[in-house]
């Protein structure tokens, strides 16, 4: 034990060395898009706010300790919370934390951002909605009123930054940025005051946004980079020339079919891990016919035997093996073992058997099968229309012949969503609940579309327990029988085929051999820990 | 003269209209602009108000009318993704554009003339078969191969130049510009030679059968038979007549760099409009793809005006013609 203890000893005097020694790591980074707004307000999309979580914070946070131990909250700007009563968590804030401009974070700041994601701009409505009503008790405690018990509130409120009153109100901002313009707002748009490790020093949208360490932070920063360089690239081959070269450090994502040749490349290598995205088939359940589909009068896809042969059809190691290079996890579940509310047992996948698939297809009186079109996108989730192809030849074996329509995010979007009367019959959808917690897919895929629930459940899967147990799961606030409820919703709608679960699929990142980060599982890069070497 | 300006003027006009109508009529094949403005636990009820608070579900005929009343305005409307407005954008991104296709149009020039006149004069060397070979490759290959193939060699293998973006840029006074700094002028050197390929070839060729078409008129005959060094005919009288077709498609051509620079400005992120147009396709950014359309169509329209104008004065059968025909209509 001894010589260990001194050599991390020696390595911990020789990193503080380091660390005051080397007065500026430069960080170079490259995305497939750029950060579409600095408002925090602006826009819940994950890349936005997970580069905004270097300038901006949260209530709350996850952290890789906490992340590791399946905490998904961990201390921020509020040092601990508590229910006070069911619908009423009360927060106490960091004293101390300054601002980028001087100003001191107070309770004040946290109601008014409250405010702030209520206005029409906002794009944070649906936090917005957790919170009744705001109490500041004193300068650093503040109660959040929830319209009903939420057991959960916490862990969703990372991604709710809290911005400067008095800076908000001085510079015309106080409102979220809007799409539709005019004054009001658009300030924080391309300017930003957070409490933050790093602040803004250049803004050029689409071009490149220059970060430096904020002097004052509060905290103590796990990496040790100084000034960060963040540059979209939006095509792939120029991204992956870019990291190759040594023109960036980091770049993602890294299509899967380039992960051979950053391997064969000096100094690069590609780093891969979980992602948290499970990737699933949808079926139109709710028609009495299908829409685009060879059978008429009847919708094939409301017979549970349909769509268990449509499982067992599906060889979901060779699309691991030959789509995704050996690196998606296969999923029995709507959600990744990361998500709260994951249980072991029940991602058991349905195995892959084509003589019962063929059974069943003919029990349900398909036999010589059906027609069907397939909607796809082809520039979202990691190689997703190759998967569709693949599911289409697999299922041409029991007899389905697939009409695949892959198309762009926005065209897809446009057809197969609310919008669009859910115009699909048969589909491959990507989903990350970015509060991490099993309410959100239980919420947006699996519920009936009613009560504005189910709003990306495109298939209509309606089973009056699931919906039931939704609703539950919402308000209990007793843990062991929270997971009951989400654990009897996921039997349900794993028995009854509601979806075919096909795989979480991999983050793929690239890396300078001299750069390490932190991957976390919904793709955010988290600035503050990566470490130059 | 007067009258023929203003009359190609209104042209330009229903020209730019034009292209707006078309442009609005295809936006709603385009996508959803919604789905990418919002994130994926946006309710519906919010997603529906921004899209009606937004024009969008009126008929594009209302949307487009919507516009020109702004843009006459001078309002072009606000970026969906951006949510800054248009001519901002478009006025940030100019410099780059300009530059770049400026560049590629001098390289253009610069290399295509010469080429074009060894390959007339010596139509039967080693060097002007290679020549040949080599614009056909260009004139052949996608621009996005050229330009991923170029990044290869030299931003990848041989790390000379980098491999995207721009450079440092010097601010002067609302003007970019990536010309007096050195990173500047390397990000410059490829994405130019990958936009300029195509016209050189072009220019090359226009010159060499210009060549060959005036060398075998009388004059240079005459030229040669008075006794003039091979360099005053080749270069004084035959040269110089080949000239004007190459000015003028030259100057047709620069609107072409400018608009196909999209393609060599998405391979080398180089943050002209050509990118910003190619970002709002994939964004379904409706004000950014229909005004940054309008200004290619403007350009054109301008430039093709100027060739016009210079026509008439370089030209004088253009003014005599007039004259006639305008006479014998009276």
């Amino acid at each position: 034990m001894r010589p260990r203890q001194s050599l991390l000893a020696a390595v911990a005097a020789a990193s503080l060395a380091f660390a005051s020694t080397a007065s500026a790591e430069t960080f170079r980074w490259a995305f497939q898009g750029d950060v579409q707004t600095l408002d925090p307000h602006g826009l819940f999309e994950t890349f936005t706010l997970g580069f905004q979580a270097g300038i901006y914070e949260g209530l709350v946070i996850k952290t890789r300790e906490g992340l590791a131990a399946g905490e998904l909250a961990k201390p921020n700007l509020a040092t601990s919370w508590e229910q006070v009563d069911p619908t009423t968590w009360r927060f106490k804030l960091r004293e101390g934390v300054k601002f980028h401009n001087g100003n001191d974070f107070t309770a004040e700041d946290v109601a008014f951002s409250v405010e702030r994601i209520r206005s029409e701009g906002s794009d944070m409505k649906v936090i917005a909605g957790m919170i009744k009503d705001v109490n500041i008790v004193d300068d650093y405690t503040v109660d959040l009123i929830t319209p009903n018990p939420d057991p959960i509130l916490p862990i969703q409120l990372e991604i709710f930054y809290i911005m400067d009153k008095d800076w908000a109100e001085e510079n015309n901002t106080a409102t979220a940025t809007n799409v539709k313009g005019g004054e009001e707002g658009n300030f924080a748009n391309l300017n930003a005051n957070g409490t933050g490790p790093f602040m803004v020093t250049e803004r050029q949208p689409g071009v490149r946004t220059l970060l430096k360490r904020n002097p004052n932070w509060w905290g103590e920063m796990e990496g040790n980079v100084t000034e960060g360089i963040f540059t979209p690239i939006g095509q792939d081959a120029t991204r992956v020339a870019a990291l190759i070269s040594g023109d960036v450090d980091m770049a993602y994502p890294i299509p899967v079919q380039d992960w051979d040749r950053l391997e064969s490349a000096d100094g690069v290598r590609p780093l891969t891990g979980p992602e948290m995205r499970t990737i699933f088939l949808g079926f139109d359940q709710e028609r009495d016919e299908l829409l685009y589909s060879s059978v008429k009068g009847k919708n094939p896809f409301k017979d549970v035997k349909v769509r268990q042969a449509f499982v067992h059809a599906i060889d979901i190691e060779a699309i691991r093996k030959k789509v995704m290079r050996g690196s998606a996890r296969p999923a029995a579940l709507m959600v990744a073992p990361q998500v709260n509310g994951w249980s072991e047992t029940l991602d058991d996948r349905w195995p892959f058997d084509l003589a019962k698939a063929k059974d069943l297809m003919g029990q349900a009186g398909y036999g010589d099968g059906f027609e069907v079109t397939m909607d796809c996108p082809n520039d979202r989730y990691v190689n997703d229309e190759r998967i569709c192809q693949a599911v289409a030849s697999m299922l041409a074996k029991i007899n389905v012949k697939i009409d695949l329509l892959a198309q762009t995010k926005s065209k897809y979007f446009a057809k197969v969503l609310a919008q669009n009367d859910y115009d699909t019959s048969f589909f491959l959808l990507g989903w990350t609940p970015s509060s991490y917690d099993s309410y959100n897919p239980l919420s947006s895929l699996m519920a009936c579309r009613r009560e504005s629930l189910g709003a990306f459940n495109l298939g209509g899967y309606c089973n009056e327990r699931v919906h039931e147990l939704t609703a539950m799961v919402q308000s209990e606030s007793d843990q062991a029988k929270r997971q009951a409820m989400i654990d009897e919703a996921f039997k349900i709608h794993r028995d009854e085929v509601g979806h075919i679960p096909l795989h979480q699929q991999p983050l793929s990142w690239g890396a300078r051999d001299n750069i390490e980060v932190f991957q976390r599982p919904d793709n955010v890069f988290d600035l503050r820990y990566a470490v130059v070497k | 003269m007067l009258a023929f300006i203003i009359r190609r003027l209104l042209q330009s006009i229903l020209v730019m209209l034009t292209v707006g109508l078309i442009a609005f009529a295809l936006f709603r094949f385009v996508g959803d602009p919604i789905n990418n403005m919002v994130g994926q636990d946006t309710s519906l009820a919010d997603r529906a108000a921004l899209r009606e608070s937004l024009g969008l579900n009126d008929p594009f005929l209302v949307q487009y009318g919507n516009y020109l009343i702004n843009a006459v305005q001078g309002q072009f409307g606000i970026s969906y993704q951006q949510r800054r407005p248009v001519a901002d954008l478009l006025v940030e991104r100019l410099p780059a554009t300009l530059e770049l296709s400026l560049v590629a149009a001098v390289l253009a020039l610069l290399v295509g003339v010469p080429m074009g006149v060894y390959t007339g004069l010596r139509r039967e060397g080693f060097l002007s078969k290679v020549f040949l070979v080599v614009s056909l490759i260009g004139i052949s290959l996608p621009t996005f191969l050229i330009g991923i193939l170029l990044i290869l060699v030299f931003g990848v293998m041989l790390q000379w130049l980098p491999t995207f973006g721009r450079g440092e840029v010097v601010d002067l006074g609302g003007w970019t510009t990536g010309m007096l700094t050195a990173s500047g002028i390397k990000a410059l050197i490829m994405p130019s030679i990958t936009l300029a390929l195509f016209q050189m070839t072009l220019i090359m060729r226009l010159v060499r059968s210009e060549m060959l078409e005036v060398l075998r008129t009388d004059y240079i005959k005459f030229a040669r038979a008075r006794g003039l060094t091979n360099r005053a005919v080749n270069f004084g009288h035959a040269l110089k007549n080949t000239m004007v077709p190459v000015i003028t498609i030259t100057g047709l051509q620069l609107g072409s760099i400018i608009a196909f620079a999209i393609i060599t400005e998405s391979v080398f992120q180089w943050p002209g409009m050509g990118l910003l147009f190619i970002q709002a396709i994939n964004e379904v950014d409706i004000p950014v793809m229909a005004s940054y359309l309008i200004l290619i169509a403007f350009f054109f329209v301008t430039i093709n005006l100027i060739v016009d104008l210079l026509y008439y004065a370089v030209d004088p059968r253009l003014r005599v013609d007039k004259l006639v025909a305008g006479g014998h209509g009276s």
